[in-house]
């Protein structure tokens, strides 16, 4: 009883907390002055149409390579942690529909291609290396779903992620000795602006995030699906 | 265009509000609790979506409402059938 009133007490001051946030919320008349620093040199600069890829990737390259870093190193702890699996036990296996199973046949190459189509555009359009890596993902979680038994190659998933990590720091101190700095786009010619292949690095950059974030998630899920059968 | 954008909002706050009261519901089953989580990820996707960012709603999308669904789901499998469940 007690339990559930401290966490409704703290419920309560989080709900006032919010409460004062919006009420005391105006919005702004006009961009405030990052907002407009980035608005005015997004295009210049980078040449990319969408202005939060250019943030993300470009004038804040170092945070996402942080971000990067951390989601790999929450993928080694689980495959620590769940890894060494003991071969020769048999595999749980629960019934699986058909629906299932024809849908996932169908749905698979489809999902993995508009996964590379999200960060392959990450420039021009919303999405980019996270969110298509994630939706490459939820292409495994699919397969893993539709056959429970289904192992996946960790030294494959390994690899492209190491591969992928390499290139996009290789990538990084190529800017910084071609460009002006570390992770710079400005290291390709940067194009027609909104074309495919323009904004120089940042489709190849965000390519490269999609690869290691996808293999990252799923290395994650095969570590989780393969410790079911200890 | 701005009302109709308001109801819609206030439609989905809702929504979301009671998918979380779902979720926390005491004596409901897990399983339908960790569904009732996914839906609130979902609602608040369709809300970033409709507050103008869209990679936001992306990515909530696609790990809130996908990926933490599935994970809860495999964790909620492993804990059954144990004795301190």
């Amino acid at each position: 009883m007690t339990k559930r009133l401290i966490a409704l007490l703290l419920l309560l001051g989080l709900g006032t907390i919010f409460a004062d946030l919006i009420r005391g919320f105006t919005p702004d008349p006009a961009l405030n002055m990052s907002a407009q620093f980035y608005a005015a040199r997004t295009v210049v600069d980078t040449g990319a149409a969408n202005i939060v890829t250019a943030i993300i990737v470009t004038f804040r390259g170092l945070d996402t390579l942080g971000e990067v870093t951390v989601l790999f190193l929450t993928a080694a702890i689980v495959a620590l942690v769940l890894g060494g699996n003991v071969s020769g036990v048999k595999p749980r296996n629960w019934p699986v529909g058909e629906l299932l199973q024809t849908g996932t046949k169908l749905l698979v190459p489809l999902i993995v291609l508009f996964g590379a189509y999200v960060f392959i555009n990450g420039h021009l359009t919303p999405g980019g290396g996270f969110q298509g890596g994630a939706i490459l993902a939820s292409a495994v979680l699919l397969l893993l779903l539709a056959n429970p038994a289904r192992r996946f190659g960790h030294q494959l998933i390994s690899r492209v992620e190491a591969v992928s990590g390499l290139f996009y720091v290789g990538i990084g101190v190529l800017g910084l000795v071609l460009a002006g700095g570390f992770l710079d786009n400005r290291i390709l010619p940067l194009g027609e602006f909104g074309s495919i292949l323009s904004a120089g690095a940042i489709p190849l950059i965000y390519a490269l995030i999609g690869l290691k974030v996808g293999a990252e998630f799923s290395s994650i899920m095969a570590s989780l699906s393969e410790s079911e059968d200890k | 265009m701005i009302e109709l954008r308001l109801v819609f909002g206030a439609v989905l706050a809702i929504a979301m509000i009671s998918a979380a009261i779902m979720a926390i519901w005491p004596g409901r089953s897990r399983a339908i609790a960790i569904l009732a989580a996914g839906a609130v990820s979902l609602f608040a996707s369709i809300m970033f979506l409709l507050l103008a960012a869209p990679d936001v709603a992306m990515t909530e999308a696609a790990i809130g409402s996908g990926l933490t669904t599935f994970l809860f789901f495999f964790v909620l499998g492993r804990v059954r059938g144990r004795k301190d469940d």
